[in-house]
C-alpha cells in the first residue's frame, strides 16, 4: 500500500493524535483524502461536490491543537454549508447555495474539523437505498452491484471506503443507521433534540437528527462529542446533560440487555439473524444478561412513520415553489408555475411521500390517519420507557437484510419501506440508537443496533465499543480484500 | 382506495402536477401503501393522547433583541426572477 | 317585511400587528417603509433548513391583551401550520395557532370575546403589471419585510348588531390596545386590520342565518359603510325569494360594491396540525403576575369607575373614558376643584357638568387635540364651571370666556372682568331691565297675567339683548314674577 494509503487507514481518533504531536501534516492528510474523494465520481458516486483544495485554516498552527486538528469532515447534502452547494440531492434546489451554515457543522468547524465535501443522498432524505437522488445512485463499496443503504449512502460509502475518515449523515427512520450496517461502519443516531437542526435541509421535523459515520465506536464519540448541544436558533434543541465520554471498558458485567421480540422474528434474514444470534451469546460471555423483552407497537411502528413523516414533509417541502431559490419552470400562470416547478424538481419518492402526507392531513381524513399516527406513536414510546425499567439497553439487528442489489426494490415502495422495520420505532420515541459491524453474511456486512433511553449515548458507546472489541472486525472493504484482521 | 379523483384533489392541494401515467401509478402506489397503514385502525386507541411534541422544552422562547438581517444581495441572490429590489412572481389570479 | 324586520347579527375578526422590536419567529427587526428586503433572513424567508423560535415579548403582549379582554389564559398552548400556497407565504404555511389558542373567552363592553391567538404576518405581494417575461401576462413583486411579523388575531363573537355599533366597539379596542401600549393600532398602516362576518334573521329568531365574510376595509368609515352595504344587500336578497350564500367579499368604498372573492367551495384544506419547530407556550403564575403589574386603567374600567364612583352618567363616562388624553385632563382638573363645603350631591352635580364641558364645548373647539396640549388649563376649565355653576357668568358668556381662554389661555376671573361679561344676577340694574322689557311687550305680559309662562320667552330674550347675555335667566324670571305679583 501506498503512504497515502496508510495515513487514510488511520482512524479519525489516531489520526488527530498525530496531528497533534507534530508527527503528521493537516494538510497533507486533507490532500490525500480530497485527491480520493475527487476521484470517486466514476466509481461509488458518493460525493456531490468536493473541495478543489485545501482550505486556508489548515495552514494556522492553532489548527494541529483544536480538538479535530483540521481533520477532514464529509457532510450529507442537506446541511446548509454556506456558498457551497447544498441540495439536499434535489434537481429543485439545483445550483442553491445557502447564505449560513447549520449549527450542527458550524460547531465541527469550531472545534477544528474541515470540509471536504458534500455527499450524495437519497432526495430530501427520503429513501433506504440512495437510488433516489438527483445526483444518481450510490454504490455499496462491498460490491458495486448493490446499494450502500440510504438516505445517506453516500456518507456510509464515503468512510466504508476510506474516501473520509469521518461523515455526517441524518437519521429519520434509519437513514444513518441502516446505511452503516450495509456499509460494515459505525453510525449514530442520538436522542432527538441533543444535536441541532437549525441548517438542515428538513424533511420530517419531529424524527430528523443529525450523527456521525465512523470507522470505530470511539471516533463516533469524539464526533458527537463536538456535535451535541443546545442552540438558540432551534427551539426543540436540549442541551446535553454531562459531556460525551470516549468509552474505555472491557466487558459488560451488570449490562442487562433486553431482546425485543417483535423486532427479531419474521422478516429478518437468516444470514442476518445467525449473525445476530452469535452475538447474544458473545455479549453473554462478556458478562450481560440477555433477555427477550416486548414492544408491543412495534409491528405499528412503521405505518405510524409512514404517515407521520410524509405528513411533516409535506408542510416542509411547500417551501420549494419557484418564488425565492432553486428551480423555477415558466408558466403563463402562478398556478401552472407553482405545479410544474414542482413536477419538473421533484422524483417520484418524494413526489409519492407529498401525496401520502398530503392527504394524511387532509380534511376528513387527519384523524384517522395522522391523527391516529400520534397517538400510536405515544404507545411506541410507553413500550420503550416501560423496557427500560427491567433492561438498560435493547438490541436488535439494524437492517432485516444485507445490502441488495441495485434496482431490486425500486418498484415496489412497500418492500422499500420495510427496511426500516427495526430502526423506525426509536425514531418514533425519539431515543438514542447505535449501529456498530456485525460481521458478513456471504461476504457482506451486517450491522447490530443498540439502542437506549433519551441521553444515554455514553451508555450505549460504551457497550457498542465492548462488542466492536470482542467481535474484532475490520471494516474497511481494502483490508478485507488484502486479508487484513484487526486494525492497528 | 385511493381512486382517481383523489389523487388529483390530493394533487391540487400539493400543487403537484401529474401525467395521466402518473395519476395511475399514484393511485395504485398510495392504495398499495394505505393498504398496509390501514392496520393502525385495528388498534384500541381510546384515550391515548397524540404525541404533538417530542421535547417539551417549556420556555423555549426568544429574547425580543434584534439580530443582523441578510442584505438585501444576499436574500435575492437565488431568486429566478429578481425585480424592482423584490422576489417576481406571476401575479395571482382569482384562484391563486 | 321592511328593513328593521330583520335583525343584523355581526361578528369581528381583527388583526393587530404588536409593536415588539423584532419579528414573531426571527429576530429580523419590525419596520415600515423601509426599502424592500432588507429586513430578512433564512427563517423570515423561509429558506431551506431554517427554524422558527418564538419571540417572548409577542407571548407577554398576548398576556396583556388577554387580560384586558378579560380572557381566561392557557397555561399550555400550542402553534400549528396552516397550509397554503401563496407567493407571501414563503414556507407554504402559516405558523399560527388552532384548536389550543393561548387566550380564550372574554368581553369587551357589550362584546363577547371568542379567542385572541399568536400568529406570523404575511409578506407583502404588490402588482407591477406587464411582466417582461411572460407575453400577456402580468407581474408581481414579494417583499418580505413585512413578513414574520408577530399579529394577535382577535375573533369576537357575534354579538355586534349594527354597522355603527361596529365602528364604536372596534374604536373602544383601538383605545383599549393603545392604551396597553402593545400597537400603533394604526389601520391606515395596516397594524389593525378588521374583517366582519355578517348574517341577518328575522327580529327575534334565535336561529343564526348564512354569513359572508367581509374584507379589505381599511378605515373606519369604510367598515361602517361596507357593513351597512352587506346588510342592505342581504336583506334585498331575501326579500326577493333568494338566499344568502356563504362567500367572501371584498367591499370598494370607491363605488360602494361588494365583490366575491372567492365562494367557499374553494375554500381552502388548511391541514392544521402542530408545529413540530415550536415547543408549546407555557404561561406560569410569574408570567401572569407580570402582564397584570402592567396593565393601566383600561378604558371600559375608567368607564365603569367613572359611572360608579364618580357619578357620571353613562354617555359622558365613556366618551371621556375613550380617550386617555380627555380623561387625564379631566382628572387633573377635577383635582384642583375641590370645594370644602360641598355635599354629595352637589359635588357630583359639579363633575358632571366639568365632564359634559370638557366632552362638548371643549372638544367642540380643539376638536381631535390633546386638551393639556391647548392654551385652556385644567384649573382654568375648573374655575370656569364653578363660575357657571355659582352662576356668576350665564352659559352663554361662559361660553364666550372659552373661547378667549382656547386662544389665549389666562384666566377665567380676569377675562370675565375684562370683558364685562359678569352675570347680572340682581340689584337694580337687572331690575331696571326688566321694567324696561315688561313695558314694551304689553302682549306678553298680559299672557303672563293669564297663566301662560310660556310667554316669558321674548321678555327674557330682550333682556338678554339689552345685558349682552349677561342676564341670569333664573333671575330674570324671579324679577318678572316680583314685578307683575305672579
Amino acid at each position: 500500500m501506498s503512504a497515502g494509503d496508510d495515513l487514510a487507514a488511520l482512524t479519525a481518533a489516531r489520526a488527530i493524535e498525530r496531528i497533534a504531536a507534530g508527527d503528521l501534516s493537516a494538510a497533507e492528510l486533507f490532500d490525500v483524502y480530497r485527491a480520493r474523494a475527487a476521484a470517486d465520481a466514476e466509481d461509488l458516486n458518493a460525493f456531490t461536490w468536493v473541495a478543489d483544495g485545501p482550505p486556508a485554516e489548515l495552514g494556522a498552527d492553532a489548527c494541529a491543537s483544536a480538538p479535530l486538528a483540521g481533520l477532514p469532515l464529509a457532510v450529507k447534502d442537506l446541511f446548509c454549508t454556506e456558498g457551497v452547494p447544498s441540495q439536499s440531492g434535489s434537481r429543485i434546489l439545483e445550483g442553491y447555495r445557502p447564505p449560513y451554515t447549520a449549527t450542527a457543522v458550524a460547531k465541527l468547524a469550531d472545534a477544528g474539523a474541515t470540509l471536504l465535501g458534500k455527499t450524495n443522498q437519497d432526495e430530501f432524505a427520503m429513501g433506504s437505498s440512495n437510488e433516489n437522488s438527483a445526483f444518481g445512485p450510490v454504490r455499496n463499496p462491498w460490491d458495486r452491484a448493490r446499494v450502500p443503504g440510504g438516505s445517506s449512502g453516500g456518507s456510509a460509502a464515503a468512510v466504508a471506503a476510506g474516501l473520509a475518515p469521518w461523515a455526517l449523515g441524518t437519521d429519520t427512520g434509519g437513514s444513518i443507521r441502516q446505511p452503516a450496517a450495509l456499509c460494515g461502519i459505525v453510525g449514530l443516531k442520538p436522542t432527538y433534540g441533543a444535536v441541532s437542526r437549525y441548517g438542515m435541509i428538513a424533511f420530517a421535523s419531529s424524527l430528523d437528527q443529525a450523527g456521525p459515520f465512523t470507522r470505530d465506536v470511539t471516533d463516533a464519540a469524539l464526533l458527537l462529542r463536538h456535535m451535541v448541544g443546545r442552540d438558540a436558533c432551534d427551539a426543540t434543541s436540549l442541551a446535553f446533560p454531562g459531556e460525551i465520554e470516549l468509552p474505555r471498558g472491557v466487558d459488560l458485567r451488570g449490562l442487562r440487555l433486553g431482546v425485543p421480540e417483535e423486532l427479531t422474528a419474521d422478516g429478518i434474514e437468516s444470514g442476518v439473524r445467525d449473525a445476530f444470534a452469535a452475538t447474544l451469546a458473545l455479549a453473554e460471555q462478556l458478562g450481560a444478561s440477555v433477555e427477550p423483552c416486548s414492544l408491543p407497537h412495534a409491528p405499528h411502528a412503521l405505518s405510524a412513520y409512514y404517515l407521520i413523516a410524509p405528513a411533516e414533509a409535506s408542510a416542509n417541502l411547500a417551501r420549494f415553489d419557484g418564488v425565492r431559490y432553486g428551480l423555477r419552470v415558466e408558466s403563463d400562470d402562478l398556478l401552472g408555475m407553482y405545479t410544474a416547478t414542482r413536477a419538473a424538481g421533484f422524483g417520484a419518492e418524494v413526489k409519492r411521500r407529498i401525496m401520502l402526507g398530503t392527504y394524511a392531513l387532509s380534511s376528513g381524513y387527519y384523524d384517522a390517519y395522522y391523527g391516529r399516527a400520534q397517538q400510536v406513536r405515544t404507545k411506541v414510546a410507553e413500550d420503550f420507557r416501560a423496557a427500560f425499567e427491567r433492561f438498560d439497553l435493547l438490541v436488535t439487528p439494524t437492517a432485516p437484510s444485507v445490502a441488495f442489489r441495485l434496482g431490486e426494490k425500486v418498484d415496489d415502495p412497500l418492500a422499500m419501506y420495510l427496511n426500516d422495520v427495526c430502526t423506525v420505532p426509536m425514531s418514533l420515541a425519539g431515543i438514542p440508537a447505535i449501529s456498530i459491524p456485525n460481521g458478513l453474511s456471504g461476504g457482506l456486512p451486517t450491522g447490530l443496533q443498540l439502542c437506549g433511553p433519551a441521553f444515554s449515548e455514553n451508555r450505549l458507546l460504551a457497550a457498542a465499543y465492548v462488542l466492536e472489541q470482542a467481535l474484532g472486525f475490520d471494516g474497511s472493504p481494502a483490508r478485507r480484500a488484502a486479508g487484513g484482521g484487526k486494525a492497528a | 382506495m385511493i381512486d382517481r379523483a383523489q389523487v388529483l384533489h390530493v394533487a391540487r392541494l400539493a400543487r403537484l402536477a401529474l401525467s395521466e401515467e402518473e395519476v395511475a401509478r399514484m393511485s395504485r402506489e398510495l392504495s398499495a401503501v394505505l393498504g398496509h397503514i390501514e392496520k393502525i385502525s385495528e388498534l384500541d386507541l381510546d384515550g391515548v393522547p397524540p404525541t404533538s411534541h417530542v421535547v417539551d422544552a417549556a420556555g423555549a422562547l426568544r429574547p425580543d433583541e434584534p439580530c443582523a438581517s441578510l442584505p438585501r444581495e444576499a436574500a435575492l441572490a437565488g431568486a429566478p426572477e429578481p425585480l424592482e429590489q423584490g422576489f417576481g412572481v406571476p401575479s395571482p389570479g382569482a384562484s391563486g | 317585511m321592511s328593513a328593521s324586520d330583520w335583525e343584523p347579527v355581526i361578528g369581528l375578526e381583527i388583526h393587530v400587528q404588536l409593536g415588539t422590536r423584532t419579528k414573531m419567529f426571527c429576530g429580523c427587526e419590525l419596520s415600515f417603509g423601509d426599502p424592500p428586503n432588507t429586513h430578512t433572513c433564512p427563517v423570515c424567508l423561509g429558506l431551506p433548513g431554517a427554524l422558527p423560535v418564538a419571540n417572548a415579548r409577542a407571548v407577554h403582549y398576548a398576556l396583556l391583551i388577554g387580560l384586558a379582554l378579560g380572557c381566561e389564559l392557557a397555561p399550555r398552548s400550542i402553534f400549528h401550520r396552516k397550509n397554503y400556497f401563496y407567493p407571501d407565504l414563503p414556507k407554504g404555511y402559516q405558523i399560527s395557532q388552532y384548536d389550543v389558542p393561548i387566550c380564550s373567552g372574554g368581553r369587551l363592553g357589550d362584546v363577547r370575546i371568542h379567542r385572541a391567538h399568536l400568529e406570523e404576518d404575511a409578506a407583502k405581494l404588490v402588482h407591477v403589471g406587464a411582466s417582461g417575461r411572460i407575453h400577456g401576462a402580468d407581474a408581481s413583486v414579494v417583499d418580505f419585510n413585512r413578513g414574520g411579523t408577530p399579529l394577535v388575531e382577535i375573533v369576537t363573537e357575534p354579538d355586534v348588531g349594527s354597522a355603527a355599533q361596529a365602528r364604536e366597539w372596534l374604536t373602544l379596542l383601538r383605545e383599549t390596545l393603545r392604551q396597553l401600549g402593545v400597537s400603533d393600532v394604526n389601520m391606515e398602516e395596516g397594524s389593525l386590520r378588521c374583517d366582519a362576518n355578517v348574517s341577518i334573521r328575522p327580529a327575534g329568531s334565535d336561529v343564526l342565518g348564512t354569513k359572508t365574510e367581509l374584507k379589505n376595509m381599511n378605515s373606519f368609515r369604510y367598515l361602517e359603510r361596507g357593513v351597512e352595504a352587506e346588510i342592505a344587500r342581504q336583506v334585498a336578497l331575501v326579500e326577493s325569494g333568494g338566499e344568502v350564500e356563504q362567500e367572501t367579499l371584498h367591499y370598494d368604498p370607491v363605488t360602494g360594491g361588494l365583490t366575491p372573492l372567492r365562494s367557499k367551495e374553494e375554500a381552502h384544506d388548511y391541514r392544521y396540525f402542530p408545529e413540530p419547530d415550536l415547543a408549546p407556550i407555557v404561561v406560569d403564575e410569574a408570567m401572569i403576575e407580570a402582564a397584570r403589574a402592567e396593565l393601566p386603567e383600561l378604558p371600559a374600567q375608567r368607564a365603569e369607575r367613572y359611572e360608579r364612583e364618580l357619578g357620571l352618567t353613562a354617555d359622558s363616562a365613556r366618551r371621556l373614558a375613550f380617550r386617555a388624553d380627555l380623561a387625564a385632563y379631566f382628572e387633573r382638573a377635577l383635582a384642583t376643584s375641590t370645594t370644602a363645603s360641598d355635599g354629595e350631591a352637589s359635588a357630583r352635580e359639579r363633575r358632571r357638568t366639568l365632564a359634559n364641558w370638557i366632552t362638548g364645548e371643549l372638544v367642540a373647539r380643539i376638536g381631535d387635540g390633546d386638551p393639556s396640549a391647548s392654551k385652556v388649563d385644567p384649573a382654568a376649565l375648573a374655575t370656569l364651571v364653578g363660575l357657571l355653576r355659582a352662576r356668576a357668568v350665564t352659559p352663554g358668556a361662559a361660553k364666550q370666556v372659552l373661547d378667549v381662554l382656547v386662544a389665549d389661555g389666562g384666566d377665567p376671573q380676569a377675562i370675565v372682568e375684562a370683558e364685562g361679561l359678569g352675570a347680572i344676577g340682581g340689584g337694580d340694574e337687572l331690575a331696571e331691565v326688566v321694567q324696561r322689557a315688561l313695558a314694551a311687550d304689553p302682549d306678553a305680559v298680559a299672557k303672563l297675567k293669564a297663566g301662560n309662562m310660556k310667554a316669558i320667552g321674548p321678555i327674557v330674550g330682550f333682556v338678554m339683548r339689552e345685558t349682552n347675555g349677561r342676564a341670569d335667566g333664573g333671575e330674570v324670571t324671579r324679577l318678572v314674577r316680583e314685578q307683575l305679583g305672579l
